[in-house]
């Protein structure tokens, strides 16, 4: 029995690990979102953080500077996205795929010389504990830094939401920005800094994942999950906290994938991997039904052009 | 002293040139970044853009890429022309690949001239089937056709994977991730001998002049365009707002899921799982180059093209990932994006004398 909890607790560490960069991107794209910017480029600077982190990496050998470096290089491209549609009013969502698609195909050309190179081991905070503890060990300790730092986000973006007064400018930006506007609210200002941050958050997940999950650089290494994070932010009907929820169980579908191939269960792997975007879709129905909800929980301005005449 | 101001009518001659622009910036862009990464940038654009289609066989694979590019791009207008944003044509193209594929391969070991007119329309069939989700959903449910459609992607290519894997995967395949060949009668008939063009092209050619004689010469294309402009003013003239949501993306799910049937019926032969390397969504980026119209559409998916074929030979010569495409890809479109901006703005330099500055 003991054998079985402590199995529990491993498990549900895994979980954990692989929900990170999907908590992490889907917090930064969360806060761009609402303040009315639609960035379908999540994937595309997810891949650009993995590869620069990666390459810091190997430049440096300093895991702190590979780290800020994609975080940076993350802000670098969203500066691309935040340009386009923010200066030169473009629309959100052809830029946002010119983005991803830009992204994946760059991060292949700066990667070239580092496929094949093995990756630097992640130090990891308690690992002591993690060993001595069964069932709790295993959950709450042993992991690296950006681990800790990806589940206290959305708290941390759910308290700047709802209780600061820039997450309120934030929101009315996103909600009505010729309202805010007329309050002397710079939108465009506004509205860069939420892209450039999530920007960030999407080259820090990236970076997990080339650093950390799996440390080393394969091209086209987020496989997809920049779009789930995507997907995560309309399941989670923009709310972070909800983010957090979302990503243990689309991860949690990840992680039993691998377990339930090991055992040979019979449901074929890809209906698990196809649910989280089936799920999405059925949340997307109904809060869109209902026209009072969607105004509820949608910032109302999403992907919709603001051009202020000067 | 530069000064922006807001025209009051797009220039219809900048409105076509600016691709052009869009096109020698997204050029010289490349050779930047090939000179960063230590290439000879003139050698590397030569790669790209010359070397692949200066031979008969090149200028068939050109062909043969544009094909499906074209194919989608098209029903892609009918969709941004009225604002309907499908950004999920790659799942239409798979899922019309999976629907048009199991026909054929119901037909693996028969002959006969009806087999490939079946398995065509069963592709356009499965597209269209797999568009009006989004479709339906948005008009019914008012759903965000953007993420449904994307969402959708995702699901087909897994529902393909789940089929070459398991139960369409060849018996005699060794476990292969790939199904059966298909019988010569559901193959594309090829033009030329010893060049992978195939019959493909005319479905592409056909649907180009239905679209222009659609768009610009019937009622359907009128309120396409004017809900386009405006939805009030589509909604004030009494257009049936939802019939025509469900008609565009039926539109453009068939040409999708034709594109699909192209692929498996012409160049590959069976299902397996990389049947596309992202046509759905290069596709976008070629209708925005076409500027939605079906002529631009033909010249921008040649364009784009030359994109996949070039990244195939710079990978040969220069041993660069192919996935160097996409930059190119990206660029462009992020060029023509920003041109647009000289379409709705006039930059203005202005001499300000000093009795103006005082004001």
């Amino acid at each position: 029995m003991s054998l079985d909890i402590s199995f529990i607790g491993i498990l549900i560490g895994s979980i954990m690990a692989s929900s990170v960069p999907l908590i992490l991107a889907a917090s930064g794209e969360l806060i761009t979102e609402r303040s009315g910017v639609l960035n379908l480029g999540v994937e595309g600077m997810m891949i650009i953080g993995a590869i620069s982190g990666f390459a810091l990496m190997v430049i440096s050998d300093n895991l702190f500077i590979a780290i800020i470096g994609s975080m940076l290089s993350g802000v670098i491209i969203s500066l691309i996205f935040g340009f386009l549609t923010q200066s030169l009013l473009t629309n959100h969502v052809a830029t946002g795929l010119a983005l991803t698609i830009f992204g994946i195909g760059l991060s292949a050309m700066l990667g070239k010389n580092y496929v094949g190179i093995p990756g630097k081991e992640f130090p990891v905070l308690f690992s002591g504990l993690k060993e001595s503890i069964p069932f709790f060990g295993p959950i709450l300790f042993g992991h690296s830094v950006v681990l800790y730092f990806a589940f206290a986000l959305p708290f941390l973006t759910n308290y700047f939401l709802k209780k600061t007064k820039l997450g309120l400018v934030v929101r009315a930006v996103g909600d009505s920005p010729v309202s805010a506007s007329n309050q002397g609210i710079n939108v465009i200002l506004v509205r860069y800094s939420c892209i450039l941050y999530g920007g960030a958050m999407c080259g820090l997940a990236g970076a997990y994942l080339s650093l950390i999950y799996t440390p080393q650089w394969i091209e086209n290494m987020t496989a997809g999950r920049g779009w789930i994070a995507l997907a995560l932010v309309v399941f989670a009907t923009w709310s972070p906290i909800k983010v957090l929820i979302g990503a243990l169980i689309f991860g949690g579908i990840t992680i039993l994938q691998l377990h339930m191939q090991a055992i040979g269960f019979r449901i074929p792997v890809q209906f698990l991997s196809a649910l989280p975007y089936l799920m999405t879709i059925i949340v997307l129905v109904v809060i869109s039904r209902d026209s009072r909800k969607i105004k509820l929980n949608t910032p109302t301005s999403l992907g919709r052009i603001f051009y202020k005449e000067k | 002293m530069i000064k922006i101001e807001k025209r009051n009518d797009v220039p219809m001659a900048l409105y076509f040139f600016t691709p052009f622009i869009a096109i020698i910036l997204t050029i010289l862009g490349g050779g930047i970044i090939f000179y960063i990464l230590g290439f000879n940038p003139i050698e590397a654009l030569k790669f790209y853009f010359i070397t692949p289609i200066s031979n008969l066989y090149g200028f068939s694979e050109l062909l043969l890429k544009a094909t499906p590019l074209c194919l989608i791009a098209i029903g892609l207008s009918f969709c941004f022309k009225s604002n309907n944003w499908n950004i999920g044509a790659e799942g239409q193209l798979t899922f019309g690949a999976i629907v048009g594929g199991g026909v054929a391969l119901l037909f693996y070991n028969q002959e006969g001239f009806y087999i490939l007119p079946l398995v065509i329309l069963a592709g356009a069939i499965g597209g269209m089937f797999f568009a009006l989700i989004p479709a339906i959903l948005k008009t019914y449910f008012n759903t965000n056709e953007i993420l449904v459609s994307l969402m959708l992607v995702y699901v087909s290519k897994l529902l393909l994977d789940y089929l070459v894997v398991g139960p369409w995967s060849n018996p005699e395949g060794f476990n292969f991730p790939e199904t059966r060949q298909f019988s010569d009668s559901s193959r594309m008939p090829l033009l030329f001998e010893g060049l992978r063009i195939h019959a493909g092209i005319f479905l592409a050619l056909a649907a180009v002049m239905m679209s222009w004689f659609v768009l610009y010469k019937t009622y359907l294309g009128f309120q396409i365009k004017v809900s386009g402009l405006s939805l009030k003013t589509a909604k004030y003239a009494g257009f049936k707002g939802k019939t025509m949501i469900l008609v565009v993306f039926m539109i453009s799910g068939a040409c999708a899921g034709l594109a699909g049937v192209g692929e498996i019926t012409g160049p590959i032969g069976q299902l397996h799982r990389m049947i596309s390397p992202d046509y759905g969504f290069t596709a976008i980026i070629v209708a925005f180059l076409g500027r939605l119209n079906p002529f631009g559409i033909i010249f921008a998916s040649l364009v784009v093209a030359l994109t996949y074929l070039g990244a195939e030979t710079a990978q040969i010569f220069l041993q660069i990932p192919k996935y160097t495409g996409q930059v190119f890809q990206g660029m462009i479109l992020f060029f023509l994006l920003a041109s647009d901006y000289l379409l709705f703005f006039k930059v203005k330099i202005l001499n300000l004398k000093k009795n103006e500055l005082r004001h």
